[in-house]
């Protein structure tokens, strides 16, 4: 049974796509099958990301539309065996998805995949709702700063209110909290949240902590996710963040300031 | 031009506010005027240009809005709508410009007191409990109609709960909280914590600005002494 897992935030510019596609990444590398869906119609930003923006033909909404078949569509990933991306429209609008036509999709990547990862859209308008209805687990990426936690408290009352467990009564969508752009340092000076801060607030269990790095902009600046990068600050906490997804407990990490050797202090970090 | 045309220039939005709504027996120009006059007296300016909702029955049988609309001018009240009314009763409040509202199912119409002096009496209604058990989030808005609330979470901030009783929130109150929403003073609103944005009894109300103080991050009551909000110790 494949287990669909929404990536969502509210806000933009948290890294939704980011963590998507590093997310994919990291379990298509722990040898399951995966598939990455780019729900941000008009707005598409997840091929960029991985890589294979020159390689779109079809579309979510072809497939949709019924005018070109999954096969067509799916593209493989050339690095990473098992990882596989749907991307989205750039010519059309979030209106071009019907309830009816995700689910068809859906169902279909099912029976093929271990997971669907549904990367949604900024905001809490039908293309985000569409993201997060079907959705068995939710990733909800948050920055350090109140107006990312406010929008991420708002997804998360949509999350147990608007997506089909809801309406169905059934148990509800399993949530976890990923906060990106985390640097102990600014925490340490009071120009950030705090993890415990933003955790008390938002009251759902973290998945990961990814420390602020600018491994991220080159991952993303070169079309690979930044799990790849496994050397990375952020590709590790990832890759963390990947296994405690599976079930794993892993000890998190880059959460305290790290302390600078003295040849470091000296010749500089 | 597109761009300029679909800037928002124009939102229709649900919002709930507090009316007053008039259960009466008697329903002429006379009678109600007279018990109107009364109410006035007990608190002139407070009433002033409120307004107001009539309560019908099926005992209420040939009712003059025109005239009624005519008389809440006089006394300075903006009536603006009738409830519960009959298919007969609706057409005639309509055809006098008047709102047809529905109050929910347990708003229970006043029954004919036999032998009652005709004086305004506050009825004590039995109260329900409305029990939210999770968190409820930033945009979230909960009514516990006629009923205290008790919230097992936290209310988030932009969260807004609402009560006609009194408010209970276990967990850290961020958001808005509104007690006695129906203009019942002697209700109140307790939390763990401390960090709403507003608090409110029967209309008053206080922003977070107000609140700073003993009490912020802490467990507080929050009530009404002589005519004010005051906080204090859960």
């Amino acid at each position: 049974m494949a287990k669909i897992i929404v990536v969502t935030s509210g806000k933009g510019g948290v890294g939704k796509t980011t963590s998507s596609a590093a997310i994919g990444t990291g379990l298509a590398l722990s040898g399951h099958k995966t598939v990455i869906v780019d729900f941000d119609i008009g707005l598409r930003n997840l091929d960029l990301i991985m890589g294979c923006e020159r390689r779109v033909v079809y579309d979510f909404v072809n497939v949709i539309n019924g005018e070109a078949n999954l096969k067509q569509t799916l593209i493989k990933d050339k690095r990473v065996e098992n990882l596989f991306i749907l991307p989205a429209s750039q010519t059309r609008d979030k209106d071009a998805l019907t309830k009816e036509g995700v689910e068809k999709v859906l169902n279909e990547l099912a029976k093929d995949f271990e997971f669907i990862i549904c990367d949604s859209p900024a905001g809490i308008e039908a293309g985000a709702m569409m993201a997060l209805y079907f959705a068995d687990e939710a990733v909800v990426v948050t920055n350090p700063e109140v107006s990312s936690v406010r929008d991420s408290d708002r997804i998360l009352g949509m999350l147990s209110s608007k997506s089909r467990r809801a309406e169905r009564n059934e148990d509800a969508i399993k949530e976890h909290l990923l906060l990106t752009r985390y640097n102990p340092e600014r925490v340490a000076k009071g120009e950030m949240l705090s993890v415990e801060d933003v955790q008390e607030i938002l009251a759902i269990p973290l998945i990961g902590v990814i420390p602020e790095s600018q491994a991220v902009l080159n991952a993303s600046n070169s079309g690979q996710p930044v799990t790849l990068d496994q050397e990375s600050d952020a590709g590790q906490a990832y890759l963390d963040t990947v296994s405690r997804l599976l079930g794993n407990h892993v000890d998190f990490r880059f959460l305290t300031v790290e302390k600078k050797g003295l040849l470091k202090r000296i010749f500089g970090g | 031009m597109s761009e300029l045309l679909s800037e928002p220039f124009f939102e229709l939005k649900g919002s709930l506010f507090p009316l007053s709504v008039i259960h009466s027996s008697d329903l002429s120009v006379a009678g109600l005027q007279a018990a109107l006059q009364q109410k006035l007296d007990q608190a002139p300016g407070f009433f002033h240009q409120a307004a107001m909702v009539i309560q019908l029955t099926p005992d209420h049988q040939t009712v003059d809005f025109n005239a009624l609309k005519q008389l809440f001018q006089q006394l300075k009240l903006v009536l603006v709508g009738v409830a519960g009314a009959s298919t007969e009763q609706k057409q005639l409040a309509q055809a006098a410009g008047l709102a047809v509202l529905r109050l929910g199912q347990d708003s229970k119409p006043l029954a004919p007191a036999p032998g009652s002096s005709g004086e305004a009496r506050v009825e004590q209604v039995p109260m329900h409990t409305k029990v939210v058990e999770q968190n409820i989030r930033s945009g979230q808005q909960i009514y516990a109609k006629g009923a205290d609330l008790i919230v097992r979470g936290a209310v988030g901030a932009g969260a807004e709960v609402i009560a006609d009783g009194n408010i209970h929130i276990y967990g850290t109150l961020r958001g808005k909280a509104i007690a006695g929403a129906s203009g019942d003073s002697t209700k109140r609103i307790f939390c763990q914590n401390l960090q709403a944005e507003l608090v409110s009894i029967a209309g008053h109300y206080w922003l977070s600005d107000s609140l700073q103080g003993d009490f912020w991050n802490k467990a507080a009551c929050i009530r009404m002494q002589d005519d004010s909000i005051a906080i204090g110790e859960l």
